[in-house]
């Protein structure tokens, strides 16, 4: 009677420390540049090792360059100390610019080395990601990443477990991100603080792998470090045959294995909610905090705080749709994935961009960038009037040159609205690759339920 | 950085934001350092609401404010209260560096977002969770006299309005409490517990 994420934690439990935390044994740390260096000078300056430096893979993100005019240089200082400190502690480094970098949160799942069952950790709030694989991954402070350096280990109090079903069938023009932004809506942002979330339900059984990354990436956006999704054969044809997956008979012991990484049908969980997806339509949000939200075609209700309202330049009962963008991003972990760019191209083929717009198409990994360009996406984005660039975390928290300049109102595939985050003053709506695609081409907020193509 | 607890009784600097987000506690761009120099990101603590574009002091809100801009010092400004959900979203430790390089000590809200509250705690900063009621009689003591103290008893786990004579238990663990109380770092546990570990992780690279 465990659920899923009982059984992964008590797989990985060292000791339950008396009246404390648990110390917990972590598979993987990823680390980057941003929330890394204080933790390599906390070894240097107790004199000790990394642990387990072949279970740890570092790659620069959030500072890289999106324009491949611009020198490697911004933000090099940590780019370069993260390269430094991975070769004196001897820990992979998927360095800028090559074929193997990208966000760590879709790098990790598309090479294979964030596996079902696995623990993950790593210095980033939207390490929840990788939960989407059958895992319990959650991000840490920098001392807690010192802490895995050094120990291959954290000190945690277990979470409650919540379970949350949507059920039923998503309508078109409806996806992933529509169901985490309207989830956000009905918890707000702090509805699942001190709870792991699993996500289940017919909806997220046929969701495909990409869908679920970005769902459980968002799930920290309601308070959730966690957000796990049970391994099943969606998952399983995702991982094999991936880089660092397990091959031959060391893949069939492993799927055997993993298959009985669900939650028990007498499992209890502390809290359990369910979802209709006839209830969910293209959302937008409409405040500077995630879980300020509504269906695209909804107006601004009177429940959102007026600071916000004044931040934003908006209006309770004003109508979103139909207000003119002036940015437009499609990347960042929570939708920088094949599928965000193909859904983005379905909707731009044989339109062009709208004049008032400043379009930034962001891949997640040089890999994802790549498939692009196979696929011929990016002719048709070409034709379309939009540039592909070049993978980073870039305009999600405005980390890299590309800066939403104060004012000016961005239609965001991101993760988070907040005051300042895509540039000091700049304003963030957060939406689908569908309706940032539609929007693009029209120049002003728009449902993309009137611009799908089959 | 490391200082030891037991009794905190100081004035309190009210933030009635709710939901406050760590980008609001220090923006991104501050994040750019590779140091923990703590006069760095004391002076990042709140900057986009302490500062207006141009980099002129926002008077109206309250670090700015007569009665709570004093920089923190034992007995004064030690003790922040905060609306609800304090600290939520982005992971970046670099929030607690600068409410603990700014001065203050311990962060009381009815509650606080889990990665930044562990955040807190290894940064020495101790993060007190209160009833909602209890939240709201401070932030009532605290705007009836800005001279308010409050005393934060770690030993007892206990939170007193020194205005009212209310108080309240908090909890803790027993383990955080006694690192607390003599200092001590997770990473120092941890270092001495690496013996019992599991086998490694297997790697399938190249296979």
């Amino acid at each position: 009677m465990r659920t899923l994420f009982d059984k992964i934690w008590d797989a990985h439990v060292v000791q339950d420390i008396p009246d404390g935390p648990t110390q917990l044994y972590i598979d993987r740390l990823y680390v980057h540049e941003v929330t890394s260096p204080q933790a390599f000078d906390t070894l240097r300056d107790k004199g000790i090792r990394v642990l387990r430096p072949r279970q740890i893979f570092a790659m620069p993100d959030h500072n890289t360059p999106s324009d491949a005019s611009e020198p490697l240089t911004i933000g090099s200082r940590q780019m370069a100390a993260l390269k430094a400190n991975c070769d004196e502690f001897g820990i992979r480094h998927f360095d800028a610019g090559t074929k193997d970098n990208g966000i760590i949160h879709v790098v990790g799942p598309e090479k294979g080395l964030s596996l079902p069952g696995m623990t993950i950790v790593c210095g980033d709030s939207h390490t929840s990601t990788h939960g989407a694989v059958g895992a319990i991954a959650m991000g840490i402070g920098t001392s807690e990443v010192a802490q895995v350096l050094a120990s291959q280990c954290i000190l945690q109090q277990k979470p409650k477990t919540m379970r949350i079903n949507i059920e039923g069938t998503l309508s078109p023009g409806v996806t992933a991100k529509d169901v985490a932004l309207y989830l956000m809506a009905q918890m707000t942002t702090g509805g699942a603080t001190g709870y792991a979330v699993e996500y289940s339900g017919s909806v997220v059984r046929s969701m495909s792998m990409e869908g679920r990354l970005t769902l459980s990436n968002l799930s920290i956006e309601m308070g959730s470090r966690a957000g796990l999704i049970a391994p099943d054969e969606i998952t399983f044809e995702y991982l094999r045959g991936r880089e660092y997956a397990p091959k031959g008979e060391a893949w069939d012991a492993a799927v055997e294995e993993w298959r009985k990484l669900r939650s028990d049908d007498d499992a209890v969980f502390d809290k359990e909610l369910t979802f209709r997806a006839e209830d969910i339509a293209p959302r937008i949000t409409c405040g500077t905090n995630p879980g300020a939200g509504i269906a695209v075609d909804e107006r601004v209700p009177e429940s959102i705080q007026q600071s916000e309202l004044e931040y934003l330049g908006i209006l309770p009962g004003q109508k979103l749709e139909g207000t003119p963008i002036d940015y437009a991003f499609l990347g960042a972990c929570t939708n920088g994935r094949i599928e965000d760019f193909r859904a983005f191209a379905s909707v731009v083929k044989g339109h062009r961009k709208a004049d008032n717009v400043t379009a930034w198409l962001v891949p997640g990994s040089w890999a994802v960038r790549q498939q692009v360009i196979d696929e011929g996406l990016d002719k048709i984005l070409e034709a379309a009037g939009f540039e592909l660039r070049l993978p980073s975390c870039s305009a999600c928290l405005a980390m890299n040159a590309d800066k939403v300049p104060a004012g000016k109102l961005c239609l965001s595939t991101s993760n988070r609205n907040f005051v300042g985050r895509q540039g000091p003053g700049s304003r963030t709506v957060l939406a689908s690759p569908l309706t940032v695609a539609a929007s693009a081409i029209t120049g002003v907020i728009t449902d993309p339920r009137k611009y799908l193509q089959s | 950085m490391k200082q030891t607890f037991d009794t905190i009784t100081s004035t309190c600097i009210p933030i009635a934001i709710d939901n406050c987000n760590t980008d609001l506690i220090i923006p991104a761009r501050y994040l750019a350092s590779t140091t923990r120099d703590p006069k760095f990101f004391g002076d990042a603590f709140m900057h986009d609401l302490r500062y207006d574009s141009d980099g002129h002091l926002v008077q109206d809100f309250v670090l700015n404010k007569k009665g709570f801009c004093e920089a923190p010092h034992e007995g004064v400004h030690e003790i922040i209260v905060a609306g609800q959900n304090w600290g939520s979203g982005s992971s970046r430790e670099h929030a607690a560096w600068a409410i603990a390089g700014y001065g203050v000590r311990v962060v009381i809200s009815s509650s606080f977002a889990d990665i930044h509250r562990n955040n807190l705690l290894n940064c020495f900063v101790l993060p007190v969770i209160v009833s909602p009621d209890f939240q709201q009689e401070l932030f009532a003591s605290i705007e009836a006299d800005p001279q308010t103290k409050v005393s934060v008893d770690l030993p007892n786990q206990t939170v007193a309005n020194l205005a009212t004579g209310h108080a309240e238990h908090f909890s803790i663990n027993g383990y955080k409490k006694y690192c607390l109380m003599n200092g001590l770092d997770d990473i120092d546990f941890l270092l001495k517990n690496v013996g019992t570990l599991p086998p490694a992780t297997p790697s399938y690279e190249g296979e």
